[in-house]
């Protein structure tokens, strides 16, 4: 019951990051909305026991990721975005309805057809999701391919900064 | 899970595979290095050493049982030895040639060896996989290094358009090899490759799917006609002995995945038509083309397209046989192509590079620097495919399974279209000796001189092409890695 109260509870709060970050008419006040936003989604994967995914999610996209977005955002030195004069509400209405109706009859048509996926139970998500299963994979039977994607990136970020900055010898 | 024993079979593969550690390593001491001594005179050298270091161990290692490693993402031993021996030689020797050239156009930058270095370790792990993931991986690090090669002399308009354009096409062609691995993946549950035949049931669909795609992936890495519109304008504008690498390192270790994609994942009576046409188009299209060429790179440019044709005509064979040939054609194609892009880079006096000189500008240039086109003379005759030279044997190789297999038509083909080649491979050497200098083009005033590493590694590849052509041992090498102990070692 608690699970539930919880899913509902991010799940609005999400919706309506997305919505503020679309509304929002200061580019930086966008950015910060789609910050809850990642934050709420990052709670609804601990909800579901996938731990490593919600730290990676907060750590990945909230942190890095959105400060290069306010990086950009501020070097291009955006102008604030004209006010949204008037909304017609009877439209929302209708796309909302529509969408959520859209929504209603997917599920049935592909539960009648039986493709949903199946239903992980709780204890197997939490054995699979947590950061300790995926580490000792990561540095078991994946040690190699981690390792060469290591080697990958810093191929990439050498050969970035040697294009882009080193003068000719 | 047990760590403990986790770890210490980790340790035995890491001796099993330590040329490939050791490259990684090297890789790395070179970055760490450059960042206290810049462009220090050693950094070649350590590159040069991990090279032959590796390719010791692995000659000695070709005769040896196949096995796996990494918890069988990784071949070791046999045919996965000889592979990783083509890619160590073909790096040791391109790293003796860009030297000197590096030097002389002023762009002698140590991170080109870590480069060189990390992109051996991609085409390592990618011509020796065992499993998609390994495929993938490596197909990436070995692309990502060399974009960052061709597009090296950034000041070189050329340079940087046909980096940009290899880097756009090629994240487009990565973009396809990983949508087939999914799918592939999808259909049959396991990413190791020798497991995917008996698990694909009745997902047939998904599974031819993922192939096509699959197969894109690595067409486009070996330039395979309809999917080698990059290769002449990347061959033109990258530094000319990195060609040479990048055209042989990097085909050996696609090739050499191809084959194990085919050998181990896939039936072959569904995808031999296929190949069989791709090869086809591929050495009419690739040979057609290269008559027009008036620039020497790009000319043999196409002759690599045309190339990757006739090995591809071995893959469509689609036997044991075929593939061992192929496998002999990629060690000839390797000496004769590092040999021949280092003439020209030793050739290029004008400053750009390569990327506008024409033919005619060399004219008469056989009595001036007799060495130089002495050994272009037997790498061109090796490339069209004139005995006693290797590059006889090796089509002899490829299209003697084609014929077996009941693909006469494409052997005749590739006998057709390798006759067409000698006219532009035999004008190089008109050009050469027979022609007046151009009055335009002051040949007269040429003073460079070829450095004595240079000269060796030229005359060592023209040795290694007469002795490949006259001594057929080493086709019983590749011939002996599909003895069937290949698939027997798997667990």
């Amino acid at each position: 019951m608690a699970a539930q109260i919880l899913f509902f509870l991010l799940a609005t709060v999400a919706i309506a990051a997305g919505l503020g970050m679309l509304l929002s008419r200061n580019p930086v006040g966008s950015a910060l909305w789609l910050v809850l936003n990642l934050f709420c989604i990052a709670g609804l994967y601990l909800t579901l026991n996938a731990e490593f995914i919600a730290v990676v999610q907060i750590l990945v996209y909230a942190g890095a990721i959105m400060v290069l977005f306010l990086f950009v955002i501020m070097l291009l030195n955006l102008d604030v975005l004209p006010e949204i004069k008037d909304i017609e509400w009877k439209k929302v209405f209708g796309f909302t309805l529509g969408m959520g109706v859209l929504g209603l009859l997917s599920f049935v048509v592909a539960s009648s057809l039986d493709i949903l996926p199946n239903e992980i139970s709780a204890r197997r998500a939490a054995e699979v999701g947590s950061a300790t299963s995926l580490g000792e994979v990561l540095f078991t039977q994946y040690a190699l391919p981690l390792e060469v994607i290591g080697i990958l990136l810093l191929a990439a970020t050498i050969g970035a900064v040697m294009l882009a900055k080193r003068k000719p010898v | 899970m047990d760590l403990t024993q986790s770890f210490s079979s980790l340790g035995a593969d890491i001796i099993v595979s330590a040329p490939l550690v050791l490259t990684m390593v090297m890789g790395l001491v070179i970055v760490v290095l450059d960042a206290f001594r810049r462009n220090h005179v050693a950094t070649p050298w350590i590159a040069a050493l991990t090279l032959a270091f590796g390719l010791v161990m692995e000659i000695t290692r070709i005769g040896a049982a196949s096995g796996t490693a990494y918890y069988d993402l990784l071949r070791v031993g046999g045919m996965a030895a000889y592979v990783n021996a083509l890619i160590f030689g073909s790096g040791l020797l391109t790293v003796i040639l860009a030297r000197p050239y590096l030097e002389s156009i002023g762009h002698h930058i140590g991170e080109v060896y870590a480069l060189i270095l990390f992109a051996s370790t991609g085409m390592i792990v990618l011509g020796t996989a065992n499993s998609l993931i390994t495929i993938f991986v490596g197909f990436e690090t070995m692309s990502i290094c060399l974009y960052i090669l061709t597009g090296l002399v950034r000041t070189n308009q050329g340079a940087t358009e046909s980096a940009l354009k290899y880097f756009l096409l090629g994240a487009f062609a990565t973009g396809f090899l990983l949508y087939g691995i999914a799918l592939m993946y999808g259909a049959t549950g396991t990413m190791y490759l020798h497991e995917m035949q008996s698990a694909v049931g009745d997902h047939q669909t998904m599974f031819r799917s993922g192939v096509g795609l699959l197969l894109v992936g690595f067409l486009f890495k070996v330039s395979a006609v309809p999917f080698h519109m990059w290769t002449p304008d990347v061959y033109q504008g990258a530094p000319t002995p990195l060609v040479g690498y990048m055209s042989t390192a990097s085909k050996s270790a696609a090739f050499a995945s191809l084959i194990l994609v085919l050998y181990l994942a896939l039936p072959s009576t569904q995808w031999i038509g296929v190949v069989a046409v791709i090869a086809l188009l591929t050495m009419v299209i690739g040979n057609v083309i290269a008559l027009a060429q008036t620039n020497v790179k790009r000319m043999l440019a196409y002759s690599s397209i045309a190339h990757a044709g006739y090995i591809l005509v071995g893959l469509a064979a689609g036997s044991p046989e075929g593939y061992s040939g192929a496998l002999f054609y990629l060690l000839v194609y390797t000496v004769m192509n590092i040999g021949a892009f280092g003439v020209i880079a030793l050739l290029e006096w004008d400053g750009t590079q390569g990327s506008e000189q024409s033919l005619d500008s060399l004219s008469g240039i056989g009595y001036k620097k007799p060495l130089l086109a002495w050994s272009m003379v037997f790498f061109m005759f090796g490339l069209a495919g004139f005995p006693p030279l290797g590059g006889f044997i090796g089509k002899v190789a490829v299209f003697g399974p084609a014929i077996h297999s009941g693909l006469t038509w494409l052997a005749i083909v590739g006998v057709l279209t390798s006759a067409v080649s000698a006219y532009y491979y035999l004008r190089v050497l008109v050009v050469f000796f027979m022609k007046e200098s151009n009055p335009d083009v002051a040949t007269d005033n040429i003073t460079f001189s070829v450095p004595g590493m240079s000269a060796a590694v030229i005359v060592l590849c023209v040795i290694m092409l007469i002795v490949l052509g006259i001594v057929p041992t080493f086709l019983d090498v590749t011939a002996s890695f599909f003895d069937g102990n290949m698939l027997a070692t798997l667990p």
